[in-house]
């Protein structure tokens, strides 16, 4: 008969033992399920990842709108919205797969460290399926890296740097919003008619890989155009004020400002630029001008008259007039009384994007998600006929170049859209030198 | 040159809030012994008075407009405010127009009872406790006073225009004799410098000029002394507590057309006017006025391109450098007390 004793040493190593065990994060532990988050036969959760603080709030808050509407479509309530109009067919307010669509939601705060840390919650505690959300470049690329380890899908919110879907590129993750590159290409021909070839650009650029990557494309499309760049400054994200930034553009020779700023920024630093005169002098014989490269509704509103005339590029805007856009600005309008933003739109469309995914694929698991979305080219979602591309996930679409609209009849009609470049003219090679470095990688299904 | 009087400009707008911010932080200090981390919240309420009165004057009717449509097409709601209704339209813009120089007004009864709520309700139970305990105690209120305004106003900044009089630049260059447009500075900023040397000059005549003040100077020099010839300098102290956040919520109110409020933008200044405090000298309320203008400056030029060319990233930094370099000269600070904090 053996006469093992348990010492007291032993007893504290596996309780320790067993305690590391237990608090090992589920994601990186097997498990029976043939993927992560598999989800039971009645519901899925769904998990929406927004700035709701910080620089990028009022988008983050615009964004959740659009989630919740995209719930109460998918699972047959409301008007149904773009359900109708969507080329495919799939979804018929069911919830996705018999399953009732729920969801969590998470405040990213603008910090990739944050949104990191509430998309692992997410994922971990609330068994989400699918993350998505932005509004920033560096919480979109860090969120998505997380995805593509944990084995869900990362359907990309408003995130517009090159890296996204260039050298930072995942399998798990797909971007329907457009990026910087596409923002240069089609806002160089307008800017030459409008300014002329000859022109002396200061940029003043939000410190993270979004600015840096719009000010680059930016740099590409105005040097090819004959502008020449006087001198390129960083600014810190949420700097508040710009004026020591802005003061020393008057006297630097150059005669257009171009803001590589997006949110809360945008609205001070352009706003501090009319305070300062700079859309009041003259440089170089000419008008001096600005330019916000990227450019949204909820930004105009918060720059009010300051943004009359400036010419930028957007991904979608409410007052298109194909029936996608229309259904879709009379569903939000009719649920929350003011239109929708182009944040809004591009999550209202990822969200119905891999829901369809996963009903054509007839399956929850992210690598069917993935064959489901690669090379898949729909319509009826408001920006005309659409790819994600397979090599890259990133979808090839019309851009839109806007203009602050000088005498707007509502408190919405603050951008005119005054050209529409086709898809084919924005569409780049995949071995564009700006998207190298990167690789897809293959699919993480997890569990 | 019209970079550099630019930048100085510049910083004398960025330093007038640090050192009104930093005046009330040394007046509490000096007086009460308390050092208060929840004085940055005092300068975000104060913005959000003026966010507060705008709103008020905003509150406006319904009425349908059928000869205009919204972007559903629908007969188009327009809103009336009363006071357009109540003063005619011209009148009415106006009031909407000036609500942040009118909030002054508002603000001063409003910050005034906030202090003296904070101190009676709060604070004066932490006078005999060590610093550290204040510190986690003001630091507490400022947490739970951001996250208040955050659920009543929303995390999003809120635009508060200048008066319509006030808004565009002033050519300052061609004043000064440099060509037109060298040297354009906006109206609202040299508003705001002028507002603050008015402020920081009453304080100081009151301190000064006041039996009150000369009672207070003399409390905060010897409050043993004081209360042994029969004055209740804690009254006083008390009233003190009350003017400082006056200042800090009327560097807040007219801040807002600079910076949009938002909820944490007491914390963004709270950092930033300790250090003023501590590089201006603990207790000292001429070091902290000239510590924050001389920050403001040295801030304004680090942020220019030809130095951040040189020393990347020293626009956020150069604010702690410089205290590191002070407090190894002078460890008092610039005009430091000796026997503040030394004990």
């Amino acid at each position: 008969m053996s006469t093992k004793s348990f010492s007291r040493r032993g007893v504290l190593k596996a309780g320790a033992a067993t305690g590391v065990g237990l608090a090992l994060p589920t994601i990186f532990t097997g498990s029976a399920r043939a993927f992560t988050n598999e989800p039971g036969a009645s519901s899925v959760t769904l998990g929406f990842n927004v700035p709701q603080t910080g620089a990028y709030a009022d988008e983050g808050a615009d964004e959740l709108r659009a989630y919740m509407l995209a719930v109460e479509h998918l699972n047959g309530e409301g008007d149904g919205g773009m359900l109708s109009t969507f080329s495919s067919q799939a979804l018929d307010g069911t919830g996705i797969l018999g399953r009732r669509v729920e969801y969590v939601t998470g405040d990213t705060q603008t910090s990739s460290d944050a949104a990191r840390s509430s998309a692992r919650s997410m994922i971990e505690r609330d068994g989400a399926i699918m993350i998505t959300g932005g509004s920033s470049s560096g919480v979109a690329i860090a969120v998505q890296g997380l995805c593509q380890d944990a084995g869900v899908i990362f359907m990309a919110g408003l995130t517009h740097s090159n890296d996204t879907t260039g050298k930072d590129r995942r399998a798990n993750g797909f971007r329907h919003f457009f990026n910087t590159e596409m923002s240069g290409h089609a806002l160089a021909p307008i800017l030459s008619n409008a300014y002329g070839n000859d022109r002396k650009a200061y940029h003043l650029t939000a410190d993270y890989t979004w600015g840096w990557s719009q000010e680059n494309s930016m740099r590409t499309y105005t040097e090819a155009l004959g502008w020449e760049t006087i001198n390129t400054v960083r600014t810190p994200v949420g700097a508040g004020d710009f004026s020591s930034y802005l003061t020393p553009v008057a006297n630097s020779g150059a005669d257009v400002l171009i803001l590589n700023h997006y949110g809360g920024d945008m609205v001070n630093s352009l706003t501090q630029a009319v305070q300062f005169g700079l859309r009041d002098m003259m440089a170089n014989g000419k008008t001096f001008e600005i330019i916000v490269p990227l450019f949204s509704r909820l930004m105009a509103r918060g720059a009010g008259s300051a943004i009359e005339g400036i010419y930028g590029s957007t991904n979608w805007h409410w007052s298109l007039q194909d029936e996608g856009s229309q259904a879709f600005t009379r569903s939000f309008g009719t649920k929350y009384g003011f239109p929708p933003s182009q944040a809004a739109h591009t999550c209202y469309v990822q969200t119905l994007l891999y829901a369809d995914a996963v009903q054509r694929g007839g399956s929850f698991n992210p690598c069917s998600v993935v064959e489901a979305l690669e090379g898949y080219e729909f319509d009826g979602l408001g920006n005309g006929p659409t790819l994600y591309r397979a090599e890259d996930h990133q979808c090839f679409k019309d851009v839109l170049v806007v203009r602050g609209k000088e005498n707007p009849e509502n408190d919405y009609d603050l951008l005119e859209v005054v050209e529409i470049t086709p898809r084919e003219t924005v569409t780049y090679p995949i071995d564009h030198p700006d998207f190298q470095g990167g690789s897809l990688g293959s699919c993480n299904p997890g569990a | 040159m019209e970079t550099i009087i630019l930048q100085i400009l510049n910083g004398l707008d960025k330093g007038s809030a640090y050192a009104l911010i930093a005046l009330g932080l040394t007046l509490i200090f000096g007086t009460l012994g308390v050092v208060n981390f929840a004085h940055g919240a005092l300068f975000m309420l104060g913005a959000f008075c003026a966010v507060t009165l705008n709103k008020i004057f905003n509150l406006s009717f319904e009425a349908i407009d059928p000869t205009r449509t919204d972007f559903l097409g629908n007969p188009m709601v327009v809103n009336t405010p009363y006071v357009e209704a109540w003063f005619g339209p011209e009148m009415g813009h106006s009031i909407i127009d000036w609500s942040v120089p009118l909030s002054i007004l508002f603000a001063i009864p409003i910050m005034a009872f906030i202090g003296v709520a904070m101190e009676r309700g709060l604070i004066r139970y932490f006078y005999k406790r060590p610093h550290a305990d204040q510190i986690l105690v003001t630091f507490g209120l400022a947490i739970v006073l951001q996250e208040i305004v955050k659920a009543f106003y929303g995390a999003n900044p809120i635009p508060m225009p200048a008066p319509e009089a006030f808004t565009g630049s002033f050519d300052f260059g061609r004043w000064i004799g440099f060509d037109a447009y060298a040297i354009m500075y906006p109206y609202w900023r040299l508003v705001y410098f002028g507002f603050a040397a008015v402020v920081i000059g009453a304080v100081f005549a009151f301190l000064r000029y006041t039996t009150f003040g000369m009672v207070v100077r003399a409390g905060m020099a010897d409050r043993e002394t004081v209360g042994l010839l029969g004055i209740d300098i804690d009254k006083r102290f008390v009233a003190m507590f009350a003017i400082a956040s006056i200042v800090a919520g009327l560097a807040g109110v007219m801040y807002t057309p600079i910076l949009s409020p938002n909820y944490h933008m007491g914390m963004d200044f709270l950092v930033l006017s300790f250090v003023v405090v501590v590089v201006g000298g603990m207790g000292s309320l001429e070091g902290a006025v000239a510590a924050g203008f001389l920050l403001g400056i040295l801030q304004s030029f680090a942020s220019m391109s030809q130095i951040i060319e040189f020393i990347p990233g020293i626009n956020q930094v150069i604010i702690y450098l410089v205290a590191v370099v002070v407090l190894l000269t002078r460890p008092r600070g610039l005009m430091g007390r000796k026997g503040v904090m030394e004990d």
